[in-house]
């Protein structure tokens, strides 16, 4: 399913150095910090192409926004840094995208193991309808990388890690249906920080949440920036200037610009995002 | 205008008549079932008695009981459940949660709602083939036996019409129906459970085992109980295999021979006698008090167990 | 403090040794190869019905002490005798006829009853009457068919049809087909009520705006919308009816005759079969053999049915999905 038939690449940029979307100030070398790269990343459904000679590096232990209007294909390009496209059958794609070295195009890549590495959050909350407990516990399980005894400190530094200890620490064996749709979100992050990813995806986590709760997720991202690398799409302008570290603006499949945040936000070279960010086309 | 009014009054008409129709419709779906359920009382009530559920068949009337049948329904459905309900539960898993989108799975699919539609009597004809003569491989009139003839665990091949026979032969019967009611279970459970489980690295079986399956399973329960019901009260393939016999004891092993509650009742219903026609309805009651009891406990699970998947 | 846990989380989730991904993949085939054939059981019961049937009614056609068994004499004939007289006459014609009757007396009776009741269920019952009425219908659903056909034995003969006319028999057509669409009267309304239900409100809305009654929509709008639904019920519903086998057994008769008098008795196919399998024709007997064509024709007929209501079901479930 995930092996391109033919390998097609768009003629023009594929020859064009990747974009560095490294912003460390001290200029360190990109393959040290490089976490995701991706080469004339090209991907369709069916027939139909969806992502276009995509070029660009994501560095490691930052956080990274993918902005652009709906259906430009930022969600796909998510699904394929955690193979979740191989869930729908006609997904396929070519050219190459790696996550420190290894090939995520790869046919017999293990993706059990590649999700325990790479954690998802998605738009809306889906906790399972269990407890709050075994909501976190549920990729642990699965995995067993954890020791067993650890377990319920596994749950509780989860927990802290995504701000909602406090607020469930009474009532971890109620069900996670009782909560509220900001801690519900919490939750699916804390549930997937319990199995020890690398990389976070993050599917416009706000945008089925009210201003606290989003204001809750934002200042949660900054935190966890030390200890995971984080894309996440958004579709709020402010958000991707207050939370991230680079951005890259998608276009009908394309990869318009990237670049660090603020200036990619105050002074974009291309004339596309300009009207973007500056909020003249959605 | 004048014309608008009087069109306006016509329709008004129609509409009227049509509720009216549509009422009554229903009332006679009502009354049915509550003349249905009137008649057999007062033809069966009198015949009911501990006596009545304690005693076997007999030639006289009034000594006449239900106990073999009862029992043997009990054990062939015992058997048809524990079939058809995991075979059920098994296809539909395959069908939902593992198959692509294959002309293979199209076919299947379609083999499936086929089989639903056949009748009952020719899944009958089926079983006597294959479990009652093993299709001829194996001789009837001198089986294989294996273990000792009294004990719970003796096993003959070919079965012959004995109560595994028959409880197998009632699961072809509602595999179809088991299997189709399962697989709308599982397409009822919200997709982003199942994306959630396989975003933290489960594989296919585990998002089944721990998420879509305990999901669906308020679900398949009801189903199951409806399969159930109705293959509690399937007279025709049982007919065709042989189990409609004077039966004087209650099964002992899988080998056994056996009768069930809706074949004893035809078999009362059928002869002349008006006294026997009592027994039938007094045999009938008993089989509602079964089913309605059946359909209660698919009430309550549905309104206990069916929590919300998602706030 | 939220990022010191975040990187104790991260150091404690990493702690451990993974399961081995080789016996992961190992079980997780063995299992879907389990669940694969539990699948394709279903296929081989299909193959084994029509294997059987196929078979035995090959071993009836070519019997060698009866040559005036053919193919074409059963299609055809107009006569079944297969246990009176010398000359057993085996033509499938009468047997099909008295299925025929019977189920177009079960139709005509809950056809018409069944649409109307889903039309009320659908379009005007409150939520509440829905549930006491769905919960009925799924009483009478779930009513064994040999009490259908104690009914039609003791009820509807002696206390409905015979006071009406003295022509009525202890067996015949008419009882067993009242009873027999008593009891796919159910299957007739939930089919068609989901039908109905599944023609989006945006329809209905559209057509009051226009100043419709309740009858315009649901005559005019809803039912022609669900009508491939509607048709998929009947269908299924006239297989059961075709299938049915204890209500017959019991009130329509045992012999075969060709008749359009719902008055008179009637056999059908599965009644035919019950009277075999329920007698002491030997095995190796005509009779006994004739019994399975019975059970192929009978299978052919339903299966052409449950076909066509599938596939006339998978288009109207396109056209809203
Ligand atoms: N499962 C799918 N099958 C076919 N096409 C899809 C599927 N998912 C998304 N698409 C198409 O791919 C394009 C990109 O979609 P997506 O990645 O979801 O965009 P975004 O997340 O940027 O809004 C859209 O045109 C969409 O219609
Ligand atoms: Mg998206």
């Amino acid at each position: 399913m995930t092996q391109p038939s033919t390998p097609v690449r768009d003629a023009d940029p594929a020859t064009a150095p990747p974009t560095n979307l490294t912003s460390d100030p001290r200029g360190s070398h990109p393959s040290e910090t490089t976490a995701i790269s991706m080469r004339s990343l090209n991907g369709w459904y069916g027939s139909n192409q969806v992502l276009h000679a995509l070029d660009l590096e994501i560095a490691a232990k930052q956080v990274c926004s993918f902005i652009g209007p709906s259906g430009c294909g930022k969600s796909t390009l998510l699904r394929w840094i955690n193979r979740m496209n191989d869930t729908i059958p006609s997904a396929r794609a070519s050219g190459t995208l790696s996550l420190h070295g290894i090939d995520l195009l790869d046919r017999t890549l293990d993706v059990v193991d590649l999700r325990r590495r790479v954690g998802m959050v998605f738009q809306k909350p889906n906790p399972f309808p269990k407890s709050i407990f075994d909501n976190v516990a549920f990729g642990p399980r699965l995995h067993r990388t954890y020791s067993p005894t650890d377990l319920e400190e596994l749950i509780e530094q989860s927990l802290r890690a995504s701000a909602l200890w406090n607020e469930v620490k009474d009532r971890l064996d109620s069900s996670a249906l009782g909560l509220s749709g900001g801690q519900q979100q919490r939750l699916c992050i804390a549930r997937a920080i319990a199995i020890g990813p690398e990389v976070l995806l993050m599917d416009e986590p706000c945008s089925a949440l009210d201003p606290r709760s989003t204001a809750s997720i934002e200042e949660l991202i900054r935190e966890l920036r030390a200890t995971y690398t984080i894309i996440i799409v958004t579709h709020n302008m402010q958000q991707a200037s207050r939370v991230s570290d680079t951005t890259a603006f998608f276009y009908e499949g394309r990869l318009i610009e990237s670049g660090a945040t603020d200036v990619l936000f105050t002074n974009p070279k291309n004339r596309q995002t300009e009207d973007y960010v500056t909020g003249r086309f959605g | 205008m004048a014309a608008g009014v009087i069109s306006t009054s016509r329709r008004m008409l129609s509409n009227r008549v049509f509720l009216w129709s549509c009422l009554a419709a229903t009332m006679i779906a009502i009354l049915l079932l509550s003349v249905l359920m009137v008649s057999i009382a007062i033809e069966g009530w009198s015949s009911i008695s501990w006596r009545f559920l304690d005693s076997f068949a007999s030639r006289k009337p009034a000594q006449a009981g239900i106990k073999a049948p009862l029992l043997g329904s009990l054990w062939v459905c015992a058997i048809c459940g524990l079939a058809a309900i995991p075979m059920g539960i098994g296809t539909a898993i395959y069908l939902e949660e593992f198959a692509k989108r294959s002309r293979l799975k199209r076919f299947i699919q379609l083999n499936i709602s086929n089989l639903s539609g056949v009748p009952s009597i020719v899944y009958g004809i089926l079983a006597l083939a294959a479990f009652v003569r093993f299709f001829g491989l194996a001789c009837a009139d001198e089986p294989w036996t294996l273990g000792d003839p009294e004990s719970l665990f003796f096993i003959q091949f070919p079965f012959g019409p004995s109560v595994l026979a028959g409880g197998l032969t009632l699961a072809l019967v509602i595999l179809p129906i088991m299997i189709i009611a399962s697989q709308e279970a599982f397409r009822a459970v919200p997709p982003s459970l199942r994306q959630g489980a396989l975003a933290l690295g489960s594989t296919p079986w585990q998002v089944v085992r721990l998420v879509t399956l305990p999901a669906a399973m308020p679900t398949i329960m009801t189903g199951a109980i409806l399969a159930m019901s109705r293959a509690i009260g399937e007279a025709a393939p049982l007919l065709v295999i042989g189990g409609f016999l004077l039966v004087f004891q209650t099964p002992t092993n899988l080998m056994s021979d056996f009768t069930v509650l809706p074949l004893q009742i035809f078999n009362w219903a059928g002869r002349p006698q008006a006294d026997f026609h009592k027994l039938a309805a007094a045999a009938i009651i008993v089989q509602l008090v079964v089913l309605i009891s059946f359909n209660s406990v698919a009430i309550i699970i549905r309104q206990k167990l069916q929590r919300p998947l998602q706030s | 403090m939220t990022a010191l846990a975040a990187r104790s989380a991260a150091e404690i989730a990493n702690r451990g040794t993974p399961h081995s991904a080789l016996i992961r993949r190992w079980s997780e085939g063995s299992i879907k190869f389990a669940l694969l054939s539990m699948t394709l059981l279903s296929v081989v019961t299909t193959i084994a019905i029509v294997g059987v049937l196929a078979g035995e009614a090959w071993g009836f056609f070519s019997m060698a002490d009866q040559p005036d068994i053919s193919l074409w004499s059963f299609v055809t004939g107009l006569e079944w005798s297969p246990l009176l007289g010398a000359r057993p006459a085996f033509g499938v014609l009468p047997l099909v006829a008295g299925t025929l009757l019977v189920t177009a007396i079960a139709g005509c009776f809950a056809l018409p009853i069944g649409l109307l009741t889903a039309v009320y269920l659908s379009e005007y019952a409150s939520s509440r009457t829905r549930t006491i009425l769905k919960g009925v219908l799924e009483i009478l659903a779930g009513v064994p068919t040999v009490v259908y056909g104690f009914f039609a034995l003791t009820f509807i003969t002696p206390y409905l049809l015979q006071p009406l006319s003295s022509g009525f028999g202890t067996y015949n057509a008419m009882s067993a087909g009242i009873a027999v669409g008593i009891m796919i009267l159910p299957i007739v309304c939930s089919l068609s009520e989901d039908a109905l239900r599944a023609v989006p409100q945006s329809l209905r809305d559209g057509a009051y705006a226009l100043g419709s009654t309740k009858f315009d929509v649901s005559a005019k709008v809803v039912v022609p919308a669900g009508l491939s639904g509607v048709i998929a019920a009947f269908l299924l519903a006239l297989t059961r009816a075709i299938g049915e086998t204890m209500i017959v057994a019991l009130a329509a008769g045992g012999l075969a005759q060709l008749t359009a008098n719902p008055a008179e008795q009637v056999q059908t196919m599965t009644a035919y079969m019950v009277q075999i399998f329920l007698g002491d024709a030997p095995a190796a007997g005509v009779e006994y053999k004739s019994s399975y064509a019975v059970a192929f024709t009978l299978f052919l007929i339903t299966f052409v049915l449950t076909w066509s209501g599938a596939i006339i079901l998978k288009r109207y479930r396109e056209e809203y999905d």
